[in-house]
């Protein structure tokens, strides 16, 4: 993305302002915005607002502003406002992003597009309908520990602190939108797409799961489409290393397990672990 | 009369409307008692508000301080809520959370460790002991994922997103489901059920200085209270002392306390560390109505930073720290306001941001006071009394929406048997209700109002006047604004169909926004006392006698009456354990209290 260098004020050296512009933070100029609108069945196209321009203004203010006074029928799917949860994801002059977290001072002056997320069926307006990755979710097993194995348990932070690169996801799908296995291709019915290679592999490597989810994962969720492009990587507004940290050990285990010569002579030997699960000191 | 217009009818056991902890935890025990549940959410999954709880959970689990136990979490919850909490539920929560938090790490929840690798616990605001088990300052994502997982997966529940519910429907006096309608295309929808949980959390839209997302609108509180049942202690309402006040897009969203907890100070203008003078044992880890009034008092003195508030610094921990424990926000300050914590301190001022009133409930079983009707987590009243204690939240939404969801199934096992019917005048009602505002302004009212415009001016009623201080004459003022809204409010017209339009949306919202506000305001007028985050300016000091009760909203007919009803006095074998509070001073009780001595001579002169 194209960004303006933004030179940070010093708190206790805020320029003298107003007090009204204390208050309202209005900078006198404005924003124009071309938004799609309209229903999938109903020829959606852009329509044009003008936004008074506010200090600090992310898009998603300016979509707000719109809702309030020019257009109260415009749909938009938001809810913490504060880049917690995910609802708000949209594609900013082309790009995914969240509208929650985009200044419209980061953005190249001029006109501002802001249009649904590409990849998944338009409902309405800016909202579309994300349906498949519920699905998908149900069919990755769940979180399961040993048998009996009740705990309280003794983990070790390291443990935790790799997993929680992992768990910082907050589902808001702009790397299920940018990755062209599925924007391109609309492999969506036989692909799950990075958001569940990492939920896979937070599963896969909490030290207390049983499960085996490689194969599925390989199978069903097709993990070999992935290329490594990184663009999931390059969209996420968690920054988590989708790409490095959870697609590529996710192959590499897949790899291990078919290709590795080592094994490939142990399983002549000693025959193939029948539940797929890896053997004791298989590793 | 039969019903204005179509409609989808869903059958189940349980209805519980909300997604986010309680709700879930509700339907997971729910169905695992063998029910069939609908699970009916306003957004996606996983976006409810509980996702914005970035502390942790308190437990006393003694991790990291083994002094610490449930009696001290006891009785540190209710001296926090300054006694007028329902102790029952108090100990009944200090109890069970210890196992819900390890129930959570059994369903893949994660925690930060200590070096031994037990789970770890942090400082708190008003907590004796280091209590709040965490994962960084993300543990709302955490617990809703690892439920919102448990659930998908726990056979019996289904989930509708992008529902709204507007109305329980009654079968005589007995709540028999919900009608609502599909958000995306705007069709109707009657829930039938033998059991109806509300795990639909708060209430903070309608102030403007506000953490709360858009759903926390209070329509759980609102049908509840259209379909008779009480509301409690509805003018506690909790200012966290740290939100952003600066840019204005980002006023209200939350700065969480894990900042202070973690050893960030407060300054004010002129470099000084107020919090010294207004509570020297606690400073910043005070309770938050102290700090949030503290700021607001600095302020008014003159001593604020550039836009109303005060400095949160945490430059003297190092940055390597502030990025490990408080990651998201150093990016939250990167992102929205151009600061890098690590260098320049945060501007913070006081953010609505909890609700410590709603449905009355029994403690035991989250019942309300309406046959069938649940309640559990945000949406039920009683915990935390006058002020709820930062941590615990989370566990409230664990410990009462299972048992809400548990109680909720045994009363709908037991009337599977029974007809069930759906009276189709209410459906209708409702439908002529809900579509109004679509209709062509014919009612001679003219072009009819902006329901974005009315949600503004109630904002700004309710943040001057009915906020974090309040007066007989600000608060009649703010009963004055209400009632002229929900004139007003009869002649919401908006634009555009059912489809996905919210502006159509905003209309109910204000509806039970208006709803929620009046009891607020007319429970505050009733308490002419300051307790808790009640600051009343014309009624400074604690009133003995308002220490023995909690107010009550109710309706009748179309009016709102208040009520006082006498607290249960908490029993001998509880008293004890306030003293194991570290912050117990028998000078400083919450007046209204019967001490073990007051009690001894009471009985004595009688």
């Amino acid at each position: 993305m194209t960004t303006t260098e933004r030179v940070a004020v010093p708190a206790d050296e805020v320029p003298a302002a107003t007090p009204a512009a204390l208050e309202t933070g209005l900078t006198g100029g404005t924003v124009v915005l071309h938004i799609l609108k309209g229903a999938a069945d109903a020829a959606p196209h852009e329509v044009t607002y003008e936004v008074p321009m506010v200090a600090g203004m992310v898009v998603l203010d300016a979509v707000h502003y719109v809702q309030h006074n020019l257009d109260t029928d415009l749909a938009c799917r938001w809810n913490c406002k504060a880049a917690k949860c995910g609802s708000c994801s949209a594609e900013v002059n082309g790009r995914p992003v969240l509208l929650c977290k985009t200044r419209i001072d980061d953005l190249p002056t001029g006109p501002v597009t802001v249009h649904p997320l590409k990849t998944f069926p338009l409902i309405k307006d800016l909202v579309t309908d994300v349906s498949r990755n519920y699905e998908v979710n149900k069919e990755i097993p769940q979180f399961t520990p040993a048998p009996g194995d009740e705990g309280p348990w003794r983990i070790q932070q390291a443990d935790i602190d790799r997993l929680y690169e992992y768990r910082r996801c907050i589902e808001c799908f702009l790397c299920q939108d940018v990755c062209h296995v599925m924007r391109s291709h609309n492999y969506a019915d036989r692909f799950y797409g990075p958001r569940f290679f990492v939920r896979v592999a937070s599963l896969e490597m909490h030290p207390k799961d049983v499960l085996d989810r490689t194969e599925q994962t390989v199978e069903e969720g097709g993990l070999g489409y992935c290329n490594i492009t990184k663009c999931c990587t390059e969209v996420c507004p968690e920054h988590i290393h989708i790409t490095d940290n959870a697609i590529i050990p996710l192959k590499e285990r897949n790899a291990d397990r078919h290709w590795d010569p080592v094994r490939f002579v142990g399983r002549k030997l000693f025959g193939r672990a029948t539940d797929g699960s890896v053997r004791p000191g298989g590793h | 009369m039969v019903a204005v217009d179509s409609y989808t009818t869903i059958d189940r056991d349980v209805l519980v409307v909300g997604a986010g902890g309680a709700g879930m935890r509700a339907a997971i025990a729910a169905a695992e008692a063998g029910c069939t549940v609908a699970v009916v959410t306003k957004s996606l999954l996983g976006k409810a508000h509980t996702v914005m709880a970035e502390g942790g959970i308190a437990a006393g689990l003694g991790n990291v301080d083994a002094d610490d136990s449930w009696e001290v979490h006891f009785a540190d919850t209710m001296l926090g809520g300054q006694l007028l909490n329902n102790w029952r539920m108090v100990e009944i929560y200090a109890h069970e959370v210890i196992d819900r938090v390890y129930e959570l790490e059994r369903w893949g929840g994660l925690f930060d460790r200590t070096p031994d690798g037990r789970i770890m616990q942090r400082a708190f605001g008003a907590h004796s002991w280091k209590r709040l088990a965490h994962v960084g300052d993300r543990t709302g994502l955490e617990l809703i994922r690892t439920l919102q997982d448990r659930m998908v997966h726990t056979s019996g529940v289904d989930v509708y997103m992008e529902y709204t519910l507007t109305a329980l429907l009654k079968d005589g006096d007995r709540v028999c489901g919900a009608i609502g309608y599909n958000r995306n295309d705007g069709g109707f929808v009657v829930f039938r059920a033998g059991a109806v949980v509300l795990g639909s959390g708060g209430w903070g839209r309608m102030y403007r200085q506000t953490s709360n997302s858009w759903e926390s609108t209070g329509d759980g509180a609102a049908m509840a209270y259209t379909a008779g049942a009480e509301l409690l202690d509805m003018e506690f309402v909790q200012f966290h002392p740290t939100g952003m006040i600066w840019p204005p897009g980002a006023r209200g969203i939350l700065v969480t306390e894990a900042v202070r907890g973690e050893g960030g100070l407060l300054f004010n203008s002129e470099g000084k560390r107020f919090m010294l003078e207004y509570d020297p044992v606690k400073k910043e880890l005070s309770s938050r109505d102290v700090v949030a009034r503290s700021i607001y008092k600095e302020v008014q003195a003159g001593r604020g930073s550039p836009h109303g508030g005060a400095f949160l610094d945490v430059r003297h921990l190092g940055a390597e720290r502030v990025k490990q424990k408080l990651p998201s926000m150093y990016e939250q300050f990167h992102a929205l306001a151009s600061i890098d914590i690590t260098q320049q301190p945060m501007e913070v001022g006081p953010t609505i941001h909890y609700t410590m009133g709603g449905v009355r409930v029994d403690a035991e079983t989250g019942a309300t006071t309406v046959a069938g009707l649940y309640a559990g987590g945000e949406a039920a009243g009683g915990l935390h009394g006058a002020n709820r204690l930062g941590g615990n939240s989370l566990g409230d939404i664990l410990v009462f929406g299972r048992r809400a969801g548990d109680a909720a199934a045994d009363y709908a096992r037991s009337r599977r048997r029974e007809p069930k019917t759906i009276d189709e005048r209410q459906v209708a009602e409702e439908q002529t209700a809900l579509l109004r505002p679509l209709s062509p302004s014919g009612d001679g009212a003219g072009p009819g109002e902006n329901p974005y415009k009315l949600h503004e001016e109630l904002q700004a009623a309710m943040q001057d006047d009915a906020g974090i201080g309040r007066s007989e004459e600000s608060l009649t003022r703010a009963l004055g604004a209400i009632q002229e809204l929900s004139v007003r409010a009869e002649h919401m017209r908006v634009g555009g169909g059912r489809m996905l339009n919210p502006g159509w949306h905003t209309c109910r919202d204000v509806t039970n926004m208006l709803i929620i506000s009046e009891a607020i305001v007319r429970s505050a007028i009733e308490r002419r006392e300051s307790r808790g985050s009640q600051w009343r300016f014309d009624h400074l000091e604690q009133n003995v006698e308002l220490g023995k009760v909690n107010f009550v909203c109710r309706r009748n007919r179309d009016a709102m009456l208040v009520v006082s009803v006498p607290l249960d006095p908490l029993p001998e074998r509880l008293r004890p354990l306030l003293e194991r509070s570290r912050f117990y001073d028998p000078e400083k009780l919450p007046k209204g209290y019967m001490t073990k001595q007051r009690a001894r001579s009471a009985e004595r002169v009688r």
